[in-house]
């Protein structure tokens, strides 16, 4: 990798303590993103990928905490940074991106008013200044007419154009880094690929790195440029996505892979994975995908594999052990 | 004798019994209540003396104090009053009256809402647009006023002399009559739920009365929130009968309530005899309490779609 | 817009319709009021004079002609107990009520709201926790108790402040104020903690379970995303979005403090219009009861009109639907 890692993330282990012991949503993971580089989190429901992107924005809802590991910005430590000092980071450093648009906005304000607000925050704007910079915000985001809609309340725009709005909110004091978690999952299918696209080209257009968590494995092949695919809040496999995709080397990203429907493949049948993923609080010993895997074998039940370099990616599985242990 | 052991021991394994051996408090509120409900209905047996029995009074044991106090007796625990009647007996018969009228209210109330309910519910169109709309006017009301309003009616009606007769009957009335929308709502949608399933049309078609195959199938899925509803309105109906007695318009001094006690004893605290109408007052706050903690716990135990 | 404050007015006036008819209906079909104001050896054509004097034997329908347009022009027609007009009795006395219900309603916001939000902000702190446990016994106890407990306490122990009456007032033309003179800022601070108590914790229990609500919601934390300071977020955002329930609640409990000063003013001696009903009620004064009534009923109809006004303040997507609603 060429371009000066932006985000670091370090063996990151989240934790909810429970009545009924604790529970570990997301365990010893550890990732990096680049300056202006989209990395694509995939995973099923509870796999822990939400629950990365809000230990690296600091928003891990109560009792959820950051057991141990680190997460560092360009080079400096900030999970464990005050509250005060964090929130300077929110919305200047890291943006964040909601699933559902509808319920991102605050119905009783007007969105040029949480534009200006959100601006006037990080950035020494004035009143007028910052107006300005929410009309320009809205017109990037291709809203109609902007200067107009910017006296409008939440509820007057659509869903697709919510979601717009939002972006140009998370986008609004220029980011290094945005967490777009789920972005197009509540909205019309139609609507989808505008939005990625846009997203895309904005951050492209503003040198601007994302976090793209998402479940649609579709997404992740148009517009990430790496993938990390995680599995009961560990991360399978991490690598650049022609890779994952094209040679995919941990069982589980094979199993996703056969479940994309792939254009021209009609005769194909998708494939399934048999069984669903554990939960937090049954997670097996070893492999958390041994009971799934087609290819499990007996060292996968008693010993759990790191990621460890497969081809151009890193994958966690005791089949691309440079010296297999099994006999 | 085997059948309620069976009812014992499925009360025993319900998701109610769990919560309630889980709940300190709400078990402290229970043995309260219960200790209330014992003394007040035991008191001709129980109470220490009969205030109401003239010829054991004596007015030289009138303005006793509590017994810690200086020149406190033993055998009058919390103090005498004017009369020289003993406060803890007073208080016992008392709770007997408030009580009482606050059971009937609410039965009242919980009859007549449940019957409105049923009928705007089941009859629909103008009948039911009319009770809704009594009820929705009436709820923004407090229901003190509409008792004082419904009291002061009937001894309009009555005459002073009368009224006073059947003063624990107007009482009852006016309470029951201030209480019965909530009923009159969750009993209506019900019914509105129950009405439109088919066993209702297909009794219709078959000839059988309607309303009465609703009733059978609407009482026992209303129970648990009417349950819930009686029982934060039976400690809602004591404070009305007591605040009502307390302003002069509910129970006449000689059959007293809390209310009553308070009211009396009011006159004495200024000139430091506070345990006249302190002691009846922490009753009423106790038993009003309990009977508050043991509806809340109830309703969340039940969880009816109520708030 | 238009549309909907007319369609409330009309609304409201029909309210007012049914509560004079039960007024009305209170004048008609309940009983002999000479009975309570003559005494038993009063010569009878002195009973007579009365019975024509109040308009008694006239027939129903000329009664209620005369209730309706006297109604209109704010006459009640004359007590039964004291034969003053009741009109005058009640706008005598409704200064008195009103400064206490005013100044009650404001504690209740002003402690309740801020209490609230603390309570929603941290509803784990031994505070918050305190707050709710002695909120629940303020729930429980009657309106009546407090007072005798303030009045023991502040009045006979402590000897503060005074423990009935309104102290000192001034005229400001037609009304009378104690809220100029120390004797009487002293004497409305019992009677309107009293008053205010239970609405306190009532918006205080509201504002709590709506903040608690609130700040669960994306929007809470779309705006922590965005950096924003603590104080927007609780303050602008949150607090904002419990408001709606908070406006409701109280305009209704405005109302109700109304009507609960009835027993307050009876604690405390207080000379306003709820002690005047209270003694209307104890002796069948029919004409000062169906005024109170009438008087009650057109306080809450008020407070209703405001409420659904300051929805559209707050609420923008009331405003659209008002909007659109209106145009059809």
């Amino acid at each position: 990798m060429t371009s000066p890692k932006l985000l670091e993330v370090k063996n990151l282990r989240v934790e909810f303590p429970t009545r009924r012991g604790t529970l570990v949503a997301v365990d010893d993971v550890s990732l990096e993103i680049a300056a202006g580089e989209v990395l694509g989190v995939v995973g099923e429901s509870g796999a822990g990928k939400s629950m990365t992107g809000a230990a690296i924005i600091g928003l891990l809802e109560p009792p959820g905490r950051i057991a141990s590991g680190e997460i560092r910005l360009e080079g400096r430590r900030i999970d464990n940074l005050p509250y005060h000092e964090m929130r300077r980071i929110r919305g200047r450093q890291i943006g964040a991106i909601f699933q559902d648009p509808l319920t991102s906005l605050n119905p009783l304000y007007k969105v040029g008013d949480q534009l200006i607000e959100t601006i006037q925050t990080h950035l020494p704007l004035t009143h007028a200044q910052a107006r300005d910079r929410a009309v320009k915000l809205l017109e990037d985001v291709g809203i109609p007419s902007a200067a107009e809609r910017i006296t409008h309340y939440p509820h007057q725009f659509s869903g697709g154009m919510r979601q717009r709005v939002v972006i140009a909110l998370a986008l609004a004091a220029e980011p290094k880094l945005i967490i777009a978690d789920e972005p197009t999952t509540a909205l019309d299918v139609s609507i989808q690929a505008q939005i990625i696209q846009l997203l895309r080209r904005l951050c492209r257009e503003h040198g601007t790195a994302v976090m793209l968590v998402t479940h649609d494995m579709g997404v992740i092949a148009e517009t990430a440029d790496r993938v990390a695919v995680m599995y009961a809040g560990r991360i399978a496999e991490i690598g650049p996505v022609q890779d994952v995709i094209k040679r995919p080397h941990h069982p589980y990203t094979v199993g996703l892979m056969g479940a994309i429907p792939a254009m021209g493949h009609k005769a194909e049948r998708l494939t399934q994975i048999d069984g669903s993923m554990p939960r937090l609080n049954a997670i097996p010993k070893g492999c958390a995908f041994n009971p799934r895997c087609p290819k499990v074998f007996d060292r996968c039940r008693v010993e759990r594999p790191d990621p460890m370099p497969a081809g151009n990616s890193n994958a966690a599985c005791w089949l691309v052990a440079k010296e297999p242990a099994h006999v | 004798m085997s059948l309620l052991a069976e009812y014992w021991r499925r009360a025993r394994d319900s998701d109610i019994w769990y919560s309630f051996t889980r709940n300190k408090l709400v078990m402290v509120s229970a043995a309260i209540t219960a200790i209330f409900f014992i003394s007040a209905y035991g008191a001709p047996l129980l109470a220490p003396h009969n205030p109401f029995d003239l010829a054991s009074l004596d007015l030289s044991d009138g303005f006793k104090p509590p017994v810690w106090e200086e020149g406190g007796e033993a055998k009058f625990l919390f103090g005498t009053d004017d009369q020289g009647r003993d406060i803890l007996s007073t208080i016992m018969y008392g709770s007997r009256t408030s009580l009482s009228v606050g059971f009937l209210a609410v039965i009242f109330a919980m009859t007549l809402g449940i019957a409105l309910g049923l009928i705007a519910g089941y009859m629909g169109g103008a009948i039911d647009a009319f009770i809704m709309r009594v009820a929705d006017v009436q709820l923004s009301f407090p229901a003190i006023l509409i008792a004082m309003l419904v009291d002061g009616v009937t001894r309009g009606l009555l005459g002073a002399d009368k009224h006073s007769q059947a003063a624990i009957t107007v009482l009852i009335v006016s309470i029951g009559l201030s209480y019965w929308v909530q009923y009159a709502r969750t009993v209506r949608g019900q019914v509105l739920v129950e009405k439109n399933k088919e066993y209702v049309q297909a009794a219709r078609v078959i000839g059988l009365p309607g309303p009465l195959i609703a009733l059978r199938h609407v009482l026992p899925n209303v129970l648990g929130p009417v349950l819930v509803i009686a029982t934060i309105n039976l400690a809602l109906a004591v404070i009305t009968e007591a605040t009502l007695s307390f302003l002069g318009v509910g129970l006449p001094p000689t059959q007293p309530s809390l209310g009553t006690l308070i009211n009396t004893g009011q006159q004495f605290l200024l000139s430091g005899e506070w345990w006249i109408t302190i002691f009846p007052g922490a009753a009423l706050a106790i038993l009003v309490l309990s009977v508050n903690l043991l509806g809340d716990w109830l309703r969340d135990a039940l969880n009816p779609k109520l708030r | 817009m238009i549309a909907f404050i007319v369609r409330r007015l009309v609304q409201a006036a029909l309210v007012m319709l049914a509560v004079a008819f039960v007024s009305f209906a209170m004048f008609n079909f309940v009983g002999d009021p000479v009975a309570n104001i003559v005494g038993q050896d009063t010569p009878a054509d002195q009973i007579v004079e009365l019975r024509k004097s109040l308009g008694i034997d006239d027939p129903m329908p000329v009664r209620f002609g005369r209730f309706v347009v006297n109604a209109v022009q704010g006459k009640f027609g004359l007590s039964y107990r004291t034969t003053e007009p009741v009109g005058r009795m009640i706008a005598d006395r409704l200064p008195a009520t009103l400064e206490l219900s005013l100044v009650a309603a404001i504690f209740a916001l002003v402690a309740g709201i801020p209490m609230g939000v603390f309570a929603g902000l941290y509803p784990n702190s031994w505070l918050s926790r305190t707050m709710m446990t002695v909120s629940l016994i303020g729930v429980s106890l009657p309106t009546f108790l407090i007072g005798i407990l303030l009045i023991y306490i502040f009045a006979v122990i402590l000897g503060w402040l005074p423990s009935f009456g309104r102290g000192d007032t001034i005229k400001l033309g037609f009304w009378s104020t104690g809220l100029l003179t120390v004797s009487g800022l002293k004497a409305i601070i019992l009677p309107s903690i009293t008053l205010g108590l239970f609405q306190l914790t009532l918006i205080m229990r509201l504002v709590r379970s709506e903040m608690l609500e609130v700040l669960r919601t994306d929007y809470i934390k779309f705006a922590r995303a965005r950096g924003l300071s603590n104080r927007a977020v609780h303050f602008g955002h949150a607090l904002k979005n419990t408001l709606v329930p908070v406006i409701t609640i109280t305009g209704l409990q405005l109302g109700a403090i109304i009507a609960f000063a009835i027993i307050t003013e009876t604690v405390f001696s207080w000379p306003g219009v709820g002690l005047l009903f209270l003694q209307s009620v104890v002796y069948a004064d029919i004409p000062v009861m169906s005024t109170y009534l009438v008087m009650i009923g057109f306080v809450f109809v008020v407070i209703n009109l405001i409420v659904d006004m300051l929805y559209f303040v707050v609420d923008p997507r009331l405003r659209a639907q008002g909007r659109t609603s209106g145009s059809k």
